[in-house]
This record gives structure tokens, C-alpha cells and sequence, in this order.
């Protein structure tokens, strides 16, 4: 059978082009590679090469031909051994025809499956973890599984930054592929001090210092993380890690989904996030929405040092790329922390950390103090708030967010970041989506201003929010 | 302290390669290029989608690198590389169906041309972004040292990545901490449309590295017996624990950056004397023919098996369904 040569496309796009010229004439012998011909598109001129060795059979299409269907055959090229009689039964094929009045086959990829798949996936997608007509919230069975600090008996009181290393000398003591990296974490112990002794216990092996190179190291660490090692990856500060976004979404989010499941990425990135103090523009963002927009990821946001020790524990066993967001400002406060090499929180559950009635407040990390604080001026003033430490911002426990609202019908969310797309706006659309007839008035954000962090001291404090912005916003949502 | 070297002049008798080599070498450039030849022309009938990145031209890079380490070493590169993975020793048909997007593909159809993988053979992708695969190489070779093995980690880019920051912050670590990773430059002159001598302040990148104190030489790639020699020396020097080394092979590509690039930037006769003049597979054709190793009949029985083998990938490509939809959601994150 003589070999078909077809109307290349040039892109996905195109469905038709001039024939432009011909390079070889019927009887010309050709080899795999020569250019055969020249196709045009209002784009682009390209050259068209020979895929398959032989003698030019027949030109079908001749040189000028305008509006030429992609796939159309426009030559047969006869193999060895063949010669023009067999071109007797093809040339007379309809497939011949040029110039295709319809559009040119479209590919079998762009047709069926991922069109339908796109419309039955996403209700599954925008469902999240309840489906919309569940009246009530799906039973947690994964709750009696908590291991939260109640069922601890021991205890002892610790900075967040004690419990930050100390949850890392853990894991490290237990696994010898847990190392930890960044600048300064080594010799100087750390810039916050988050890393102190760990050098010491460890050596300079599994503590890391390295240059101030944001995206090699993250890119680095990223790839002993697919070859199974477990890098903790210490930001100095979550600014810094701008530069090495790339590879934190680009590399370690996306990889395990990009190779069909081959290669995961047990990596955490930790550091401060947020607000620390006078510090200006540069220094001063909270990243918890841009990290949790992000398939592939887990984002982490603790606030005491329990929350802290136990999900940075989870997170270096954890398989996957995580985003572990410290807050600068918390490192030296001090809280109970079950005393127990064991205790591990779960990620992707929030906690109540007071209960109420009258509105739900909705945290996470240095906003959860500031919440609580609120609610108990609320109380002074009648108002029964119940504050949500969520925790886990990705993946978000929208069961305990619903359920809260559920009973108490209103709802204030904190965070220090600015409110375009921030995690309040996300919340917001969640109970929309679930909980809309429960509402007894719009959700409250309660959110960073809109303006880059300014530095003059009186600017700032009015620049973030505060106690008494959350109080205020309560009240509202209680119409009072 | 580093050094750095021009092309060594390389002559065949230094190279000492087997007839069985020279075989196998021909084999496998002449696969590399006829499986990209059939993925042109399954892309121009719209069976492959989005970016398309053809190697032909570059064979002897990759064929001749690979010949230097073992099925042990680590390979990562950027997006033009269907021919790194047939080198490592992928299979063409999974390799094909990656690129129809279909459940046979290496990564089930969810990676595409660019983001492709194999555990089992070592090759570690398969990257989209130009010089994000260099620092994620050197993690790999960073994970060998941590680890106490000793494998190297050929880590690709092209002559456009080595502007690239990110290519100098890990330079200097691998260089800092003694990584055993060989950082394979493949000057192909143009960075997509862009050439070396209009993007880079120094055309010599086999001397990017000496700021890091990181060995370099320049190799012509377009002989596979350079490469390879050249390959044997960077392992061998990283096998001995002295760090990373930098190869720049000089090559060229004979289509455009992708398929939806016309070329216009370099003139017909420059395209055409390299075909004539510095093909990588009529090369060793050459040797083969004038050695007496094989004659026009034999070669003619590997270009049909070849032939046989890309006529089956494609087939094969063709044929693997679509992935499930189920697959949507899948891979996204392991469970804890």
C-alpha cells in the first residue's frame, strides 16, 4: 500500500493552510527527514518533511492550493519495491478530495471524555468536604481519632519556638531521612532561634546552612524530597520564599499529579508568615491564601505551641509538600503542650478553642489570640462567641466551620492578610454554598487594610487587625 | 582548582569504541530520531496537543552521555526530551502515548510532552520551566551524597537556562558541598528564537562555572565518541568525590523550538550544511561502513527494526484509550 503523507498542522489550532509549494516532483526518491513541501497559515510558514523513505507516487494537492484541510492526504509516497500501479486504487479514494468545506477532524482528544468529565467533576470539586443538600454536617468519624491535647494528661508549658524544634528533633531522632536546611539554621542557631541545638545533636549534615539562594535550596531540597528524603526547609521569612515559589508550586505541588503518581514530595516549608513588627512592606504579608489557591499542597497555620509541636510533627510524617506558616510574633509566648513524644495533631482539623452561641469567630495563628480576646469582651457585653482555630487552612475543615454556624448562625472571619481573595472570602463561599439558609445575617472578614504594610508605628497598627475590629464586626452580625 | 578546556582534539583511535558500541550507539540515535519524526507527524495530525519539542539533531548528546554512566545514575532535563528518556531506556510506546495523552503514557496522560518520568529507569523528568530542573538536580545528587551512594546525577539544560539565576545558586551549593552532578549544557545556538551569540555575554558556557571553581570543557556534540569521552572524564571525576563538572555540548536542532516554529531566525544554508556536514547518526553510518563493521544490507535490517519499533509506539499511542475520568482527581496527594 503506498504511504499516505497528510496536511500537517501547525498547532492545535489549525484547521487549514496552503499548500504553498512542492520540494519534490512525482518520481523524485526521497529519504526520512528531506522537506517535501512548504504549508502557509496566516501565522506561520513551515517546511514538511518526509517521515518515510520511497519514490513520490503522486502529488494529490497541487502547489497553491489554498484552504488545504488538515489530514487531507496530499501525497503517496510509493515504499520500495512498489511501483505506480499501486496508486490505482487510492487515487480514486474520497479521502483524496482536497480542500475540506467543513472543519478539519478535530483531534480525539479534544473531544468526549474530558469535556464530560469537566462537567460531572465539578459539583465534586465545588463541593468540598460536604455535598450541598447534606442537611447536616457528614459524621466525623475521623474525630474520634483526634489526639488533641485534652486527652493528654501531662503537660508542660513552652514557647512555640521550643515546641517548633522540638517537634523537629523528634522526627529527626526517629527518622534518619528527616534533615533540616535554610539560612542560618546550623552555626547561628537559627535567626529566630527556632533551630537551637539542633546542630549540635544532629552535626552539619542533617542541619543545613545554606547561602542566601532562596530558589536553589528550595529547588534542591525539592529534588532530594522526590528521591524520598523528608527536608524540612526553614524560609527566614515567608517573604524570602517568593523567589522560590516556583518550585514550591511548580516542582513539589504538581510533580506527584505530573508523573502519574511516581514521585511524591515529603517536604515541609516552614517559617514565619505574617505581620512581625515595624518591619515594613517587604517583610510584613501574610501568604495563606496564595499557597492554599494550590492543588498538591497542604497549608499549615498554627497558633499555640501545642498546635505547633503536634502539626509540624505530622507534617515532616506527612507525604506530602506542605506549607507549614509560623508567626514571628508568637515564637516567645508560652503554652501548655502535652508532654509526650507520641502527641501529633491532625492536619485538616480545626479546634474549638471556646465555645459559644451567638457567632462563630474563625481564626488562624496570631488572629486566634486576638479572637479570644474578643470574645471574652463579648461576653462582657452579652455576646456568647465561639472562636475556630482552624488550624489547617488546606484542606480546610469546612465540618466544623458549618456545624458552628449551624448553631450559632453567624459569622466573623479573622486573618491578617488583605481581604481580596484571603481565606475569609473563601470561608464566606463555603457557608454560602452550605450553610446559606442558616444564616442569619452576611458573613463578617475581618482583614489586613488593602495598602502594602506601612512602617510608621501608629500607620501600622491601624494597617492590621485588631481585638476591637473584632468585637466590632461581631456586634454587627448580631445587630447589635 | 577548576579548569577549564576547549574541545580536545578528539580522534577516533583515542576513542576505542567497540564495534558492538558503534552498533548500538547507531541504533539508538537512529530510534531518537525516527520516534521524533513519527511524534512531528503525529502532532500534524493533531494527535498530539499543546508544546512539542523535537530532538532531532541533538542524538549524540544524549546517547553519548548516557553510554558513560549506569542505569544507577540519575537523568533529569528540561522539555525537549523524548530523547533522554529513549536513552535511559523508556519505552517508545509509553513514551508516545504520554504524548497522545492517553492511559499508556508514562504518567497516564496527565504529564504530556514535558512533564514525563520513570522511577524505575532513573529519570527524574521532564520539567516545563527553563532551569528549574537544575537545582531539583542537584538535589538528587545531593540526596546520593546524603545517602552514601555513589551515583551521579546528569542534570541537562540548555544554552537559554544558562541565564537563568537559579542555574548560578545551584552551581554554587553543588560546588559549596561537592555534589556529584554533571551539569550537561546542549548548545543547540538558540534559545527558542533567541541565538547564543544574542543572549549571552560569553558564547563559551563551559566556562559559566568558574566563578564556582567548577570544571568545564566544551565537547563537540555532534560526535558521539567526544561526548562519550568527555562524559567518561565529568563521572569520573565526580565518582571521585570532587564535586560537579559543567560539559557544553555543542549541537544543533534541525526543526524549530517547537512545532508551531517556523525557524526563520537562521538561514537555510545554515540548517542545511549541518545536516550535510555534521550529522550525528551519518557519522557513525560513516564509521561503521568504512570499518567494515556492517554493510548498507545490515544497516538497512536495523533501520527497519527501528522503523518496526516506532511504527508500534505510534500504534500503541494511538490505540491506549483516553484516561479515565476518574484519573481527574487522582495523584493529587498521597494519602497520610
Amino acid at each position: 500500500m503506498p504511504i499516505e503523507v497528510l496536511m500537517p498542522a501547525l498547532s492545535p489550532t489549525m484547521t487549514e493552510g496552503t499548500l504553498a509549494k512542492w520540494n519534490v516532483k512525482e518520481g523524485d526518491t526521497i529519504a526520512s527527514g528531506d522537506v517535501i513541501a512548504e504549508i502557509e497559515t496566516d501565522k506561520a510558514t513551515m517546511e514538511v518533511e518526509a517521515v518515510d523513505e520511497g519514490t513520490v507516487g503522486k502529488i494529490v494537492i497541487a502547489e497553491g492550493t489554498e484552504n488545504v484541510a488538515v489530514n487531507a492526504v496530499i501525497a503517496y509516497i510509493l515504499e520500495e519495491g512498489e511501483d505506480a500501479s499501486a496508486l490505482d486504487n487510492v487515487s480514486a479514494s474520497p479521502a483524496a478530495a482536497a480542500p475540506a468545506a467543513e472543519e478539519a477532524p478535530a483531534a480525539p482528544a479534544a473531544e468526549s471524555a474530558p469535556a464530560a468529565s469537566m462537567a460531572s467533576a465539578a459539583p465534586v470539586a465545588a463541593s468540598g468536604a460536604i455535598e450541598r443538600s447534606d442537611a447536616e454536617p457528614r459524621a466525623m468519624s475521623v474525630m474520634n481519632a483526634t489526639q488533641d491535647e485534652k486527652t493528654y494528661t501531662k503537660f508542660k508549658t513552652q514557647t512555640v519556638r521550643e515546641a517548633l524544634r522540638d517537634a523537629m528533633a523528634e522526627e529527626m531522632r526517629g527518622d534518619e531521612n528527616v534533615f533540616v536546611m535554610g539560612e542560618e539554621v546550623a552555626q547561628y542557631q537559627g535567626a529566630y532561634k527556632v533551630t537551637q541545638g539542633l546542630l549540635d545533636e544532629f552535626g552539619d549534615k542533617r542541619v543545613v546552612d545554606t547561602p542566601i539562594t532562596e530558589i536553589g535550596f528550595t529547588g534542591m531540597a525539592t529534588g532530594a524530597a522526590f528521591m524520598g528524603l523528608k527536608p524540612i526547609v526553614e524560609f527566614m521569612t515567608f517573604n524570602f520564599a517568593m523567589q522560590a515559589i516556583d518550585h514550591i508550586i511548580n516542582s513539589a505541588a504538581k510533580t506527584l499529579y505530573m508523573s502519574g503518581g511516581q514521585l511524591g514530595c515529603p517536604i515541609v516549608f516552614r517559617g514565619p508568615n505574617g505581620a512581625a513588627a515595624r518591619v515594613g512592606a517587604q517583610h510584613s504579608q501574610c501568604y495563606a491564601s496564595w499557597y492554599a489557591h494550590c492543588p498538591g499542597l497542604k497549608v499549615i497555620a498554627p497558633w499555640s505551641a501545642a498546635d505547633a509541636k503536634g502539626l509540624l510533627k505530622a507534617a515532616i510524617r506527612d507525604p506530602n509538600p506542605i506549607v507549614f506558616l509560623e508567626n514571628e510574633i508568637m515564637y516567645g509566648q508560652s503554652f501548655e503542650v502535652p508532654d509526650d513524644e507520641d502527641f501529633v495533631l491532625p492536619i485538616g482539623q480545626a479546634k474549638i478553642e471556646r465555645e459559644g452561641t451567638d457567632v462563630t469567630i474563625v481564626a488562624f495563628s496570631i488572629m486566634v489570640g486576638k479572637a479570644l480576646k474578643a470574645a471574652e469582651k463579648l461576653a462582657e457585653q452579652g455576646i456568647s462567641a465561639e472562636v475556630i482555630n482552624l488550624r489547617t487552612i488546606r484542606p480546610l475543615d469546612v465540618n466544623t466551620i458549618i456545624r458552628s454556624v449551624m448553631k450559632t448562625n453567624r459569622l466573623v472571619t479573622c486573618e491578617e492578610g488583605w481581604h481580596f481573595a484571603g481565606i475569609g472570602a473563601e470561608i464566606a463561599s463555603v457557608v454560602m454554598e452550605h450553610a446559606f439558609d442558616y444564616l442569619d445575617a452576611p458573613v463578617a472578614r475581618v482583614t489586613g487594610e488593602d495598602v502594602p504594610m506601612p512602617y510608621a508605628a501608629n500607620l501600622e497598627v491601624l494597617a492590621l487587625p485588631q481585638e476591637q475590629h473584632i468585637v466590632d464586626a461581631a456586634k454587627a452580625v448580631c445587630y447589635r | 582548582m577548576a579548569t577549564t578546556k576547549r574541545k580536545r582534539a578528539t580522534t577516533r583511535a583515542d576513542n576505542q569504541a567497540s564495534s558492538d558500541d558503534l552498533l548500538k550507539y547507531y541504533r539508538e540515535m537512529l530510534l531518537i530520531r525516527r520516534f521524533e519524526e513519527k511524534a512531528g507527524q503525529l502532532y500534524g495530525m493533531g494527535l498530539i496537543g499543546g508544546f512539542c519539542h523535537l530532538y532531532i539533531g541533538q542524538e549524540a548528546v544524549v546517547v553519548g552521555m548516557q553510554s558513560a554512566i549506569t542505569g544507577d545514575d540519575g537523568v533529569i532535563t528540561s522539555y525537549r526530551d523524548h530523547g533522554h528518556m529513549l536513552a535511559c531506556g523508556m519505552d517508545a510506546g509509553g513514551v508516545m502515548a504520554e504524548l497522545t495523552g492517553r492511559e499508556g503514557g508514562y504518567s497516564r496522560g496527565k504529564g504530556g510532552s514535558m512533564h514525563m518520568f520513570s522511577k524505575e529507569k532513573n529519570f527524574y523528568g521532564g520539567h516545563g520551566i527553563v532551569g528549574g530542573q537544575v537545582p531539583l538536580g542537584t538535589g538528587i545528587a545531593f540526596n546520593y551524597k546524603y545517602r552514601g551512594e555513589n551515583r551521579v546525577c546528569l542534570t541537562y539544560l540548555g544554552d537559554g537556562a544558562v541565564n537563568q539565576g537559579q542555574v548560578y545558586e545551584a552551581f554554587n551549593m553543588a560546588a559549596l558541598w561537592q555534589l556529584p552532578v554533571i551539569y550537561c549544557i546542549e548548545n543547540n545556538q538558540y534559545a527558542m528564537g533567541t541565538s547564543t551569540q544574542r543572549h549571552s555575554s560569553s558564547p563559551d558556557l563551559y566556562q559559566r562555572g568558574v566563578a564556582y571553581g567548577i570544571p568545564g570543557e566544551q565537547v563537540d556534540g555532534m560526535d558521539v565518541l567526544a561526548v562519550k569521552e568527555a562524559g567518561e572524564r565529568a563521572v569520573a571525576h565526580c565518582r571521585e568525590g570532587k564535586g560537579p563538572y559543567i560539559l557544553e555540548l555543542k549541537t544543533y536542532r534541525y526543526r524549530g523550538h517547537s512545532m508551531s516554529d517556523p525557524a526563520k531566525y537562521r538561514t537555510k544554508d545554515e540548517l542545511d550544511k549541518m545536516r550535510k556536514e555534521h550529522d550525528p547518526i551519518d557519522m557513525v553510518k560513516k564509521l561503521l561502513i568504512d570499518g567494515n563493521i556492517i554493510d548498507e544490507a545490515g544497516l538497512k535490517d536495523i533501520d527497519k527494526e527501528v522503523k518496526a519499533e516506532v511504527a508500534k509506539a505510534a500504534e500503541f499511542a494511538q490505540n491506549s484509550p483516553e484516561p479515565d475520568v476518574s484519573e481527574l482527581f487522582t495523584d493529587i496527594l498521597i494519602d497520610a
